[in-house]
């Protein structure tokens, strides 16, 4: 046995189409944008666009870890107003007891936080233990969610009490240097997920039961409970989400939260990370998020196309994403 | 009986790239003959039957059918001329019946809708041909390997195949599962069928075969009819040394008790299994497939849910309920399967290598320059051939897949490995460095367990041979005792009273 091989360590090779296009197409929109209307590049615009991308980003920075390990949630978007619902709910009784102040802030994220976990546990809990489907399962939980809140606020909107809104609006329009608390979560949330994505053995695990359960289980890979650990992970990050949205609007109801399963399920594709499983990564879903947002935020700064085709738009862009990566595969 | 050939290869070469991996070879399949193409992984077999059958095209050099010169532009058009090549993975659609599978793709209609009664009436005619009893409305995935394979050869009928071209056959066969393929190929053959197979065990070769090939390193080393050649001689110009010395010498005596297994039950595949394993021994399992041999092991490694009386490794009980018990008590399996079980054929070699123990690599994040000298390490240390150090898996030779499986299992430090079909479907080259690996292994203080569907491979490599039969071990063989004979005696459930005596 030799320390030394002579087998040559690969050169560093030019990062492929999969890598490079998600962060070019990120340029040619900042480029567009620019170009088009000259407060695009201002404070005000890029703080307003990275707090707006903040809600989808921790969730689809969580959704990231799911898809990886080849499973699928569409729940979040109904998993985040029933939350905000439960929050404004649980704060709102206990005012005349706690009164505002700190104290009940910490109590409405709590049951945030921890509905976020039951929630996603009971997702994991279904899809692992019972065996059934991820695309089913989730299916349920999205029509029980979105149904719950509905019935919570008796088909209208559930709001906050009005003294208590005006001490929590600072979580969302505050923050420090500058930058507001939701752009700081969104980072920590990031940086964590990358992290544990790239270097530890958590995400090495969920790539490889993405990309083959059988051989996951050969290789002492507890299968279950990772993949229970991602749903229950993007439940508590739907948690988060929540929290940094309720101070936003104050006010949760049926529409809460609409569609923004697709969204963040979108981000992740769009970012490179393989929807049948097996390959994932954090920072482009990341890009995936700002590629996202910025469509949205140049059609409505600028007049070029209607801001009613937005969708159509972040269709193609999704589709032309996935041929792009597929093409990079068959080369590679 | 050598009349004109029906297809042949004149000076046929092929290039991938830069890299020419055929060199002028030719080749003759005549009516009525067996040819068998053998050689090491990698020596231009896949891509000869694959240029024979229209898959691919020859880069230089000629395709005669009937004597003619001919251009596949297609798999097609090699089907039109009546050439079928049959995969060693079968070419089957798991969810649709029998029936559908032989008529996919070229359906029988009668006006717009499909006429299902002659079709019916065909699969049962093609079906009967090849002695094969399943109904034709059996999904394939319900279906055993040989009767898959069966399947094959009827959709291959269907198609009034006059050249027949089969990747490997028996790879995947029981002995008996074979004996009825070969009959079947005998009778295809006396219908004046030209038929071209591979196989890396010469023994079959020797059986069936009329003319036999040998590749090396893309060329054609040996060329002539069957009769000319031994299996030594085949062996011989494979791999172009001597290899007589196939299996490593056993180990003289043993040392104590390293694993003890009393009453272990898997539901439904093995009950009451029990067996010693003692220091520096190689203990093989031999049982016809079925016989619960791989499902008793896994079941003992905690891959699958499964009882035991008592597990005493190095003299202490210990309890397995998952693959993490087992591997903290230093017992590890290597599955039969490399393909679904083994690696993940999408992940560069290092996150394979490493993937079973991740937690030598750093506790909360991964050393990746460690992993990277644990590879220079496995490359060097098991001889992995491979053109890129960040290849793919799925695009390793199966030699080379089997060495890194090997690799991956060992960085988990295993005392008692427990290796199933170690060297199925590889070349001899390569099944010779793993029994030295084995061998080695086991004789450096651990114990080795073998479950291997080859006969040769127990008889040449075990100290001591299990066999197992319907879910139960039928017997214990040890020394001299162990014959083909003798083990096939126990495996199918004929005069165990004789060996148990001395077991």
């Amino acid at each position: 046995m030799t320390t030394e091989t002579t087998n040559t360590r690969p050169r560093r090779a030019l990062p492929s189409m999969s890598v490079l296009g998600p962060i070019l197409a990120l340029i040619v929109l900042v480029a567009i944008g620019a170009s088009l209307n000259s407060n695009f590049l201002g404070a005000a615009n890029i703080t307003n666009v990275l707090a707006r991308s903040a809600f989808i980003g921790i969730i689809a920075v969580g959704m990231t870890f799911v898809i990886t390990a080849g499973g699928l949630d569409l729940s979040v978007g109904s998993m985040a107003a029933f939350i905000a619902g439960l929050m404004i709910l649980v704060m709102n009784a206990a005012l005349p007891t706690l009164g505002v102040g700190v104290p009940i802030i910490l109590l409405g994220m709590l049951v945030a936080l921890l509905a976020g976990l039951a929630a996603g546990l009971l997702n994991g809990f279904l899809i692992t233990t019972l065996g059934i489907e991820a695309f089913i399962v989730t299916l349920g939980s999205m029509g029980i969610y979105r149904s719950l809140v509905t019935w919570l606020a008796d088909g209208g909107t559930l709001s906050l009490d009005f003294g208590l809104r005006t001490f929590y609006r600072p979580v969302y329009f505050d923050g420090i240097l500058g930058i507001s608390w939701p752009i700081i979560v969104f980072a920590l949330v990031v940086i964590g997920g990358e992290i544990l994505m790239s270097r530890a053995r958590f995400g090495r695990h969920c790539a490889a039961i993405g990309s083959s359960e059988h051989v996951a289980h050969y290789s002492n890979v507890n299968v279950n409970r990772t993949r229970l650990l991602t749903y229950a992970m993007l439940g508590v990050l739907v948690g988060v989400a929540t929290i940094m949205y309720v101070p936003r609007l104050g006010s949760a109801s049926a529409s809460t939260g609409l569609l923004w399963e697709l969204e963040a399920i979108a981000a992740v594709i769009i970012g490179g990370t393989v929807l049948k499983g097996g390959f994932g990564r954090v920072w482009g879903t990341v890009i995936g998020v700002l590629i996202l947002s910025l469509i949205d935020n140049i059609l409505n700064l600028t007049d070029l196309v209607s801001p009613y085709l937005n969708g159509a738009i972040q269709g193609v862009i999704i589709i032309l994403a996935v041929i792009l990566q597929r093409e990079a595969k068959a080369k590679g | 009986m050598t009349g004109t050939p029906v297809l042949s290869l004149r000076d046929v070469s092929k290039s991938f790239g830069p890299v020419e991996v055929l060199h002028g070879v030719t080749l003759d399949l005549r009516a009525g003959e067996v040819l068998a193409l053998i050689g090491e992984n990698g020596a231009g077999k896949s891509t000869t039957m694959k240029i024979l059958a229209g898959y691919q095209p020859a880069t230089s050099g000629r395709i005669l059918l009937d004597g003619e010169e001919v251009t596949f532009g297609s798999l097609h058009e090699g089907e039109e001329a009546g050439i079928v090549m049959i995969h060693q993975e079968f070419n089957l659609a798991e969810q649709l019946t029998v029936e559908q599978n032989i008529f996919l793709g070229r359906e029988l209609h009668r006006g717009w809708l499909l006429d299902k009664a002659r079709m019916r009436r065909l699969t049962r005619e093609y079906l009967d041909r090849v002695n094969c009893h399943v109904h034709p409305d059996t999904p394939v995935a319900k279906l055993s390997n040989s009767d898959k394979q069966m399947v094959e050869i009827a959709k291959a009928l269907s198609r009034d195949a006059r050249v027949l071209v089969m990747d490997e056959p028996t790879a995947v066969l029981t002995a008996s599962e074979t004996r009825t393929l070969f009959e079947r190929v005998r009778a295809l053959k006396a219908e004046g069928t030209a038929i071209l197979f591979t196989s890396h065990k010469l023994g079959e070769v020797a059986e069936i075969a009329d003319h036999v090939t040998v590749l090396r390193d893309g060329a054609v080393v040996h060329d002539g009819r069957a009769g000319g050649i031994d299996e030594d001689g085949m062996a011989t110009a494979m791999v172009g040394r001597d290899v007589s010395d196939l299996y490593p010498a056993k180990a003289g005596m043993s040392g104590e008790v390293m694993l003890r297994v009393q009453g272990l039950d898997v539901p439904g595949q093995a009950e009451a299994v029990s067996f010693e394993l003692r220091h520096g021994e190689i203990l093989g399992i031999a049982g016809l497939i079925g016989s619960g041999r791989t499902e008793a092991m896994e079941g003992l490694c905690g891959l699958r849910t499964a009882s035991a009386e008592r597990i005493e490794i190095g003299g202490d009980a210990v309890t397995i309920r998952r693959p993490s018990d087992a591997l903290d008590h230093g017992l590890c399996y290597l599955t039969e399967d490399r393909k679904l079980r083994g690696l993940l054929l999408d992940k560069p070699m290092w996150e394979n290598l490493t993937l079973q123990s991740l937690e030598k690599f750093g506790g909360v994040l991964i050393d990746r320059t460690a992993e990277e000298r644990a590879l220079d390490r496995a490359i060097s240390e098991f001889d992995i051939r491979s053109g890129r150090r960040d290849m793919r898996v799925g695009n390793l030779s199966g030699g080379n897949q089997q060495k890194l499986l090997l690799a991956k299992v060992m960085m988990s430090e295993p005392r008692i490995l427990v290796a199933d079909e170690p060297t199925r479907g590889i070349d001899i080259g390569t099944k010779q460095q793993i029994y030295a690996f084995l061998r080695d292994f086991a004789a450096s203080g651990h114990a080795v367990i073998v479950i291997s569907s080859e006969m040769q491979e127990v008889i040449g490599l075990a100290d001591r041979v299990l066999v197992m039969r319907t879910g139960r071990v039928a017997g214990t063989l040890t020394g001299q005792e162990i014959t083909e004979d003798a083990i096939v005696r126990l495996a199918m459930g004929l005069g165990a009273a004789e060996t148990e005596r001395v077991a």
